[in-house]
């Protein structure tokens, strides 16, 4: 065993040894202005990035009791911000997202487990222009004092939703799988 | 001892670079005011790789060149005719070099990066910076319509040469006219 193997393990064994001292705290109140919910997908095989402004995350995340575990997110999809105006008012419309009659995207969890370290899978549901997938974000939580960071990911296939329909149906200029990411910092406390 | 000719590979090359400047120039001329849609992208990326294509063959060209003088200036020539001449060939190769480069750094500030062909990525020499990118397009426009007119007094004097002082400035450019 190497040193650094060692050294995890001694945490691992000294927070198994007091669940009821270690990690007694619930991270619930996420801060908008430090979080982040950014995309990435290619274009014409150009890797490109944009971000949703406006998005609310109710959490409550304890690593002690993951099965009491649970984040939900609404994103106002109008607050996108993907580069450019013209592309933003095209993704507005009917055949991207259609944000008159589905102003909001959703994802409620169903469930949280460990993936070992800091490291867990975050399960459950998104639902975009009425249509609704499971999807899983494997979540980093770092924890510092009062404040964690939760940095995740995962994979969503645009087709699936409906998300560019006609004549962006076609993967050849921009492609099905969209990258989702997200940055948020919650704070303990009730 | 000067040249009576030019070589067939600047004759190919010349007549090369004519045919995808001008088939370049009315692509993004078409393309700019498109409203967006897939076939906006791919004409916007086929513009970008073509582009790459002749920044590339502008080196090849001028390589050339400095290798392989061109024929002298007919005699007949005011020196100011021969000053405008010499001026508009290096006008013409100094916007061979600018448009592109232009074109490239508006990609990047725009955000844009270019992968040519959609497999090589060219590197950005530029952050994303949205008034930087118009500033750029702005450039990239004006640098073109002062294409546009050099090229087409670089025409009107070959036709003037050839109709009017019927001396062998245009023939000369044409193909089967070059040295092998």
């Amino acid at each position: 065993m190497t040193i650094k193997k060692i050294i995890p393990t001694l945490i691992a064994v000294t927070a198994l040894s007091f669940p009821f001292v270690s990690q007694a705290v619930e991270f619930k109140t996420v801060q908008a202005d430090k979080s982040a919910l950014t995309f990435a997908y290619k274009q014409m095989g150009v890797g490109m990035e944009g971000k949703f402004k406006k998005f609310a995350v109710q959490l409550s995340f304890d690593p002690a009791k993951l099965a009491a575990a649970k984040a939900s997110m609404e994103v106002d999809l109008a607050s996108i911000d993907t580069g450019s105006a013209e592309a933003d008012d095209e993704v507005a419309g009917k055949q991207w997202f259609n944000t008159k009659v589905f102003p909001a995207a959703r994802f409620v969890s169903s469930g949280v487990k460990s993936l070992g370290g800091n490291r867990y899978e975050v399960a459950g549901q998104l639902t975009i222009k009425g249509r609704s997938q499971p999807v899983a974000a494997t979540t980093t939580v770092t924890m510092q004092g009062n404040n964690a960071t939760f940095d995740g990911a995962f994979v969503l296939k645009r087709a699936d939703f409906g998300i560019g329909e006609g004549p962006w149906a076609d993967f050849g200029t921009v492609a099905n799988e969209i990258q989702i990411k997200f940055h948020l910092l919650a704070t303990s406390g009730k | 001892m000067q040249n009576k000719q030019y070589t067939a590979t600047a004759i190919a090359l010349h007549w090369l670079m004519a045919a995808a400047i001008i088939g370049l120039f009315a692509l993004g001329f078409y393309m700019a005011d498109l409203p967006l849609s897939p076939t906006k992208l791919k004409l916007f990326s086929w513009h970008k790789w073509a582009g790459v294509t002749i920044f590339l063959l502008v080196f090849i060209r001028l390589g050339w060149r400095i290798g392989h003088r061109p024929p002298a200036l007919p005699d007949h020539m005011a020196q100011l005719e021969q000053f405008v001449a010499h001026a508009g060939h290096a006008m013409l190769y100094l916007l061979m070099f600018a448009i592109p480069l232009s074109g490239w750094l508006m990609s990047s500030a725009k955000g844009v990066q270019t992968v040519y062909f959609g497999q090589f990525p060219i590197p950005d020499l530029l952050q994303k910076d949205k008034a930087l990118g118009d500033l750029l397009e702005t450039v990239h426009w004006g640098l073109n319509l002062l294409l546009a007119a050099t090229v087409l007094g670089h025409a009107a004097a070959a036709l003037k040469h050839h109709f009017i002082n019927r001396d062998d400035v245009l023939t000369r450019m044409l193909p089967h006219h070059g040295k092998h």
